[in-house]
């Protein structure tokens, strides 16, 4: 299962964080730091996977942003690397700008993320389903 | 105005904030902003304020107030504040909090919303952050919107099921019928929620497992028709119809098929076809592939399927991109350690599989080197046609990947080495050429030093019949291993290998004894203190104990792997080398004491038939006596508690009057303590007794301080010392101890082997 997903831009701060698996809101930090130093200093050559304390990290970079995702041992790594690709891939679809739309709606990307990945499982991974809920919210709250 | 336009306000704003302590001021106006407004209970800016308050929690700040905001915003009729309120409850309340108790209504009511939206909230957020209570109470419900009419619905569902299931396991039967039908699906979301619920069930239930069999071709069914189907736009990530599905599938059908042979040949099929037509050009391919392979190696399948799966891994190892490369050799890790009946019929593809891992090595990222190595030394070591094969294999690997070798495998290398009895004139003229090529690469270079040292006679005697004879003169062999020696690129573990070859070389070699002697007196003063110390040692065997110097450089026996002597084949060099760790508690070495270890070494390895390795000691022995820091390195064994309840004692020497008793404290199958008890039954006194112990290879040794070194006559006193071992590897334990003490004025220096150990007192 997938214990936690974050977004982190090259200075190592976190855009995004999601947990599905519990950790102590004061750990956490920590465990970000600690995972994003670990990619962060990863060279170009080195693969994604990274064997980190007792599960292991996918990790994907696109320009300036990093996407990690811990996963447990039995997850089959290959397969979440594609995932992180399809969850970027609905992101560039809904929001057509840059990161920095991204990173300034952070409330409708949360949004997404919860359609695409559920309690650490993946529930969705067709672009137009995830994102059908999002595009009649926003109808919802043109009228205003 | 939407809900996001104040936080992106506040995200530019903290954003913009130079130094962490202006962000911290930023954050902390904003939040006391917040918390007034919450406190007016008012207003349709609630959202907003919670929405930058989850932000702010992301970046690490304490959010807490924000918890009865949540379960307000929650019980909201607006779907824009309930959806805040309940991300909110997700990521600031868990179980812990009393704040979701208060949630447990709400997620009720909305649990019946005539909209699916609000139900999938509410849904998502029970199989976040729901306790036992919430999902024991919910748990009916959740199984009637699995039957819904709505796959939205369903398959979020399935996986709020997931999370209840998890935390009640006992609620597990009620959600089994329902999954079962849910199979028949045609979503694919509900279908992979139902996998997954499926999988969790027979994870925790082995009854539950034993039922879900019955659905293996109902599966088998789907994944056909995944793998067979065109192009649907729906699913295609690069040609694979729903990998992610897929992958799903064959964990389960992994799981159901483990161990039973029934559901095995159900599947056989489908992994044949799933394994030949999936296109593995993209890493979408790939992976459905590599779970093929998995689930392959793990459940009953026949052998060709298993050969099928090893030529997969094969090809992967060739692939151009790194995380594939990385993927195939864990796995051909994983499998040659655990299934070595299966990949024993396919030694040849695994053997061609290394041959072109070599190639694979040089491209592979650095960090997966290491492993790759030793994966490719254990592998070489199984599967190995000949003997000339695997030390070019080794050879080779060192050549291309030396760098990245553990140090563990040198030894092994040595040994290896050294059992290819008849290969040693080869193998010695190989790694010289390796060496006078390139010595940066500190593993070969180790071998390298070692073996010209070992073998050097066969080296300079030029003929060789497994390779072309090479004429190599006695002073292309010193000016080699100096080379070595004075480069900066040589590691103090190299040098002291240089050394040592250099020094065994005074007896293979004819002309230039001097100039070994030269070599060896410089290094007397050099700054590295453990080659210094071996080299004053090697003066004085040249000096006082030449009439030794023959034997104790001789050949070295072949060293059995498994017999207490293994070790990195190192001589009076090697053993110094483990000492390290004590040595830092030594002074400078003093003139009169190396001869003093000298002797001490060189006696117990010229009298042993299998050199010992002596592990690093944690002997807490003063100091002061000198004999005691020598014997810092072999361990003191000296009994702790002897006495009273005779336990059974073994006697293990006797002469002189003196007597060494061995006894079994305690022992466990990876370790024991021993005591070892000394007496005097002379007249006169005896002093300074040392006990030092060697043991094999695998084995810790801990010394505890021993009760004294001085046992008076007549039997009046006892000197005991505890010994703690080790053996998590279990091995045959054996034991070899010296014991050294005074008496009657002259020195007296004595070995024992102990083979067999008396059994515990209790």
């Amino acid at each position: 299962m997938i214990k936690f997903l974050l977004m982190v831009n090259k200075q190592g701060q976190t855009r995004l964080s999601k947990y599905y698996e519990r950790v102590d809101i004061g750990k956490r930090p920590f465990l970000e730091a600690d995972v994003v130093k670990g990619c962060l200093s990863r060279k170009k050559e080195e693969c994604s996977f990274v064997e980190y304390k007792d599960f292991k990290l996918v990790y994907r970079q696109y320009a300036a942003l990093f996407i990690v995702v811990g996963i447990s041992d039995t997850e089959n790594e290959l397969s979440i690397y594609e995932l992180v690709h399809n969850f970027v891939e609905v992101l560039d679809k809904y929001f057509s700008h840059s990161e920095l739309d991204i990173m300034l709606n952070l409330d409708k990307v949360h949004i997404i993320l919860d359609e695409m990945i559920q309690n650490g499982h993946i529930v969705e991974t067709n672009k137009n389903r995830i994102l059908a809920p999002l595009l009649a919210l926003d109808q919802m709250s043109e009228p205003h | 105005m939407s809900p996001s336009v104040r936080l992106q306000e506040m995200i530019r704003v903290i954003r913009g904030a130079r130094t962490q302590g202006e962000e911290r001021g930023v954050i902390q106006r904003e939040c006391a902003a917040i918390r007034a407004q919450f406190r007016q209970a008012d207003n349709g800016t609630r959202s907003h304020n919670l929405a930058k308050l989850l932000y702010v929690h992301m970046l690490g700040y304490p959010a807490h107030f924000g918890q009865m905001e949540c379960v307000r915003l929650i019980a909201s009729p607006r779907y824009n504040e309930k959806r805040v309120g309940y991300l909110g409850a997700m990521m600031l309340l868990d179980e812990k909090q009393d704040a979701s108790l208060l949630i447990t209504n709400s997620i009720k009511n909305d649990l019946s919303h005539s909209s699916q939206y609000v139900q999938s909230l509410a849904l998502c957020t029970l199989g976040c952050m729901g306790s036992a209570e919430m999902c024991r109470d919910l748990a009916p419900e959740i199984d009637r919107l699995l039957r819904a009419s709505n796959s939205y619905i369903k398959k979020k569902a399935a996986l709020c099921a997931v999370h209840i299931v998890r935390k009640v396991p006992e609620l597990g039967e009620l959600f089994t019928p329902a999954a079962q039908s849910l199979l028949s699906e045609k979503n694919h979301g509900v279908l992979h929620g139902a996998v997954v619920l499926i999988t969790e069930l027979c994870e925790r239930n082995p009854d539950t497992l034993e039922q879900f069999r019955k659905v293996v071709p109902e599966l088998v069914q789907i994944m056909k028709g995944l793998v067979m189907s065109g192009y649907s736009p729906e699913h295609n990530v690069a040609g694979i119809s729903d990998p992610f599905l897929q992958v799903r599938i064959l964990r389960l059908l992994r799981i159901l098929g483990r161990n039973n042979d029934t559901a095995s040949d159900a599947m056989n099929d489908l992994l044949a076809q799933v394994a030949t037509n999936t296109d593995s050009s993209k890493t979408a391919g790939s992976a459905v592939l590599y779970e093929t392979v998995l689930t392959v190696m793990d459940i009953k399948s026949e052998s060709g399927l298993r050969v099928l799966a090893v030529n997969i891994l094969g090809r992967f190892l060739l692939n151009n991109d790194r995380n594939i490369r990385y993927i195939s050799m864990t796995s051909l890790q994983k499998i040659v350690q655990t299934d070595h009946n299966a990949v024993q019929r396919h030694r040849g593809t695994i053997v061609d599989c290394l041959k072109d891992q070599d190639a694979s090595v040089k491209r592979c990222p650095p960090e997966l080197r290491a492993h790759t190595t030793s994966g490719i030394f254990n592998a070489a070591e199984r599967y190995a046609p000949s003997q000339r094969w695997h030390i070019d294999t080794i050879l080779h690997v060192l050549t291309t990947a030396g760098g990245d070798v553990r140090d563990e495998t040198v030894p092994n290398l040595i040994q290896l080495i050294t059992t290819a009895t008849e290969l040693h004139c080869y193998t010695v003229h190989k790694l010289y050429r390796a060496l006078i090529t390139d010595i940066s690469v500190q593993s070969l270079v180790q071998v390298a030093c070692w073996c010209i040292g070992e073998y050097g006679d066969l080296l300079l005697r030029g003929e060789c019949e497994e390779t072309e004879p090479v004429q190599v003169a006695e002073d292309d062999v010193l000016d080699a291993l100096e080379m070595v020696l004075q480069s900066h690129m040589s590691s103090p573990a190299t040098r002291g290998f240089a050394l040592t070859a250099t020094m065994k070389l005074s007896t293979r070699i004819t002309h230039n004894v001097d100039r070994i002697r030269s070599i060896v007196s410089i290094y007397g003063s050099c700054i590295d203190v453990e080659l210094q110390q071996r080299a004053v040692e090697y003066n004085a065997l040249f000096k006082k104990y030449d009439h030794m110097r023959a034997a104790v450089l001789e050949r070295m026996p072949v060293i059995d792997k498994s017999s207490p002597g293994h070790t990195n084949g190192e001589s009076a060099g090697g053993t110094m080398k483990e000492m390290e760790p004590t040595k830092l508690t030594q002074e400078v070495v003093l003139p009169q004491e190396p001869a003093n270890k000298v002797c001490d070494l060189l006696d117990l390895l010229g009298g042993s038939a299998e050199p010992l390795q002596p592990s690093p000691a944690l002997s807490t022995t003063p100091l002061g006596p000198v004999s005691s820091t020598a014997g810092g390195d072999l361990l003191d064994l000296l009994g702790g508690l002897d006495v009273t309840p005779v336990p059974p004692s073994v006697i293990v020497y006797e002469k002189n009057g003196v007597t060494l008793k061995l006894q079994t404290d305690r022992q466990t199958d990876t370790g024991m303590t021993v005591t070892l008890t000394a007496t005097n039954s002379t007249d006169g006194d005896i002093t300074s007794i040392t006990l030092q112990a060697a043991v094999p290879k695998s084995v810790q040794l801990q010394m505890k301080a021993p009760s004294g070194d001085i046992i008076p006559a007549h039997g009046l006193g006892q000197v005991t010392q505890t010994v703690l071992l080790n053996n998590p590897n279990k091995v045959s334990l054996k034991m070899r101890v010296r014991v050294c003490y005074t008496s009657q004025g002259s020195v007296c220096q004595d070995t024992v082997q102990i083979d067999s150990f008396p059994s515990p007192a209790w």
